[in-house]
């Protein structure tokens, strides 16, 4: 069943981006699934998110345009003041509506897309963070029967996002960085 | 509010969507579903209705509600100089081409309720160039319209609006533009003197004038890309030679055919240049 995944969606906010690095640095250029990452971050910033990731990767790293398809090999990084949808084509659709849980990009809104498109093959990761935004979302992931993968809160290195996820999901797994690196190596074909 | 059968859902949206073009006749037809979706979950929420059965009770017996139906479905939210960046580009690398005419014309695009259109207006005025220009501003909705043409916002996001004036280069004391009132600031209406206000829907409705700029950004996202072509042509259309398209910093020609025609003015800021 796992061989099915299609989408893995990871969102984080305090302390999400290193720990989001750790996770995608482990993968190989070739990885076989597309990978969504969506981090809180100032608003009215420049991308130099995108530039972070695709200098430390080996896979390919994007800020999401309008419309782009969903590729292999690649880590599509939500833009600044934006939401992220997904479409039943394997698009991207960027939303710029009112903010949720006063973030935009909300994890919340890309995890409930992804799963409504991706439903049992979609895995979603919660990290570190100071907010509560993404337990929604994660919550209905694994209503979907997709994967629903929380950061372990001792490791976070703000445990407030872990928690209020748990606290939600009682059923999801409970990981540190390196086993959600190697569950995802699982999932890939070579 | 919770959706047992997402698919179910679906379907009854695409029934709704055929019986507002028929009563209404507003065409949701190519609007990208991820976000009607979302829309219509949000509205459903919001009015406390359990169903789209009991959302079309009150559409279509209600017209009031229907505006206002419409005014969520499609977002309407916006803000002054959202990308400071992009108009200090537009200051910067279009507004002195455009200076070498002795009459301007801008179309803004799905102006919703004005705060992008008195953004321009503003850098407009400080380039020396508002009274020999003309904007034509247009929306679907006619309601926000109103609130465009009346330039009252809430006072709530000025200290945003006033640090990114500064950052989109601004030249003078913010504060000079608008009075402000009991939580509300009105904005001069010296500044929309010249523009059009007139209901335009970029779905249906055919080109109607020319243009040396249009300004677009962040309305196309939530269409699919069939109605983005639809309105690439349209834009393309309605620009003079070497005339300017500003979209949003994550919207793109690149799969659209009109892209041979453009060049990037700013790649960043996404301002393209129509080819002579």
């Amino acid at each position: 069943m796992r061989d099915n995944t299609q989408l893995i969606v990871l969102g984080g906010s305090w302390g999400g981006i290193q720990a989001s690095m750790k996770i995608l640095q482990g993968l190989p250029a070739d990885y076989s699934i597309p990978i969504v990452l969506v981090l809180h971050r100032l608003r009215n910033q420049e991308g130099s998110l995108q530039e972070l990731f695709d200098k430390k990767l080996v896979l390919k790293a994007v800020e999401i345009d309008d419309k782009a398809p969903l590729e292999a090999g690649h880590v599509y990084i939500a833009p600044s003041n934006y939401h992220v949808l997904l479409e039943k084509d394997h698009t991207f659709s960027l939303d710029a509506s009112e903010l949720e849980n006063y973030s935009r990009p909300s994890i919340d809104v890309t995890f409930t897309s992804a799963a409504d498109v991706f439903g049992k093959n979609t895995v979603g990761i919660l990290l570190s963070g100071a907010s509560k935004d993404g337990s929604s979302g994660l919550k209905y992931i694994f209503e979907k029967r997709g994967t629903a993968i929380v950061q372990h809160p001792g490791e976070a290195e703000i445990a407030t996002m872990p928690l209020a996820a748990i606290n939600s999901t009682p059923g999801c797994s409970i990981m540190n960085v390196e086993r959600i690196q190697a569950y995802l190596l699982t999932l890939h074909e070579h | 509010m919770k959706l047992e059968n997402e698919e179910l859902f679906e379907l009854e949206v695409e029934a709704l969507i055929k019986e507002i073009h028929t009563q209404y006749g507003y065409d949701f037809s190519g609007y990208a579903r991820a976000s009607v979706y979302r829309r219509i979950k949000r509205f459903l929420g919001q009015k406390h209705l359990q169903s789209i059965d009991e959302l079309r009770k009150f559409l279509f017996t209600d017209s009031f509600f229907f505006e206002n139906f419409l005014q969520e479905v499609t977002v309407n939210v916006t803000e002054m100089f959202r990308d400071p960046t992009f108009y200090k580009s537009l200051r910067e690398n279009v507004l002195p081409i455009l200076s070498t005419y002795p009459f301007i014309k801008v179309w803004d695009a799905g102006c919703s309720t004005g705060e992008e259109l008195f953004s321009l207006a503003i850098l407009l005025e400080e380039e020396g160039l508002l009274s020999r220009t003309k904007i034509y501003a247009t929306d679907i909705n006619q309601k926000v319209l109103r609130q465009a043409k009346d330039g009252i916002f809430s006072a709530t996001h000025m200290t945003a609006y006033t640090a990114a004036y500064y950052a989109a280069g601004g030249k003078r004391d913010f504060a000079e533009y608008y009075t402000s009132n009991y939580g509300s600031v009105k904005f001069n209406s010296s500044l929309v003197k010249n523009v059009v206000f007139y209901p335009h829907n970029l779905a249906t409705d055919t080109s109607f004038n020319e243009f040396h700029l249009i300004v677009c950004r962040n309305v196309l996202i939530y269409f699919k890309r069939a109605l983005q072509e639809r309105v690439y042509q349209l834009f393309d259309e309605s620009l003079v030679s070497l005339g300017y398209l500003a979209l949003g910093k994550k919207e793109t020609l690149a799969m659209s055919e009109i892209s041979s025609k453009y060049n990037f003015v700013d790649k960043n800021n996404r301002i393209y240049r129509k080819n002579s």
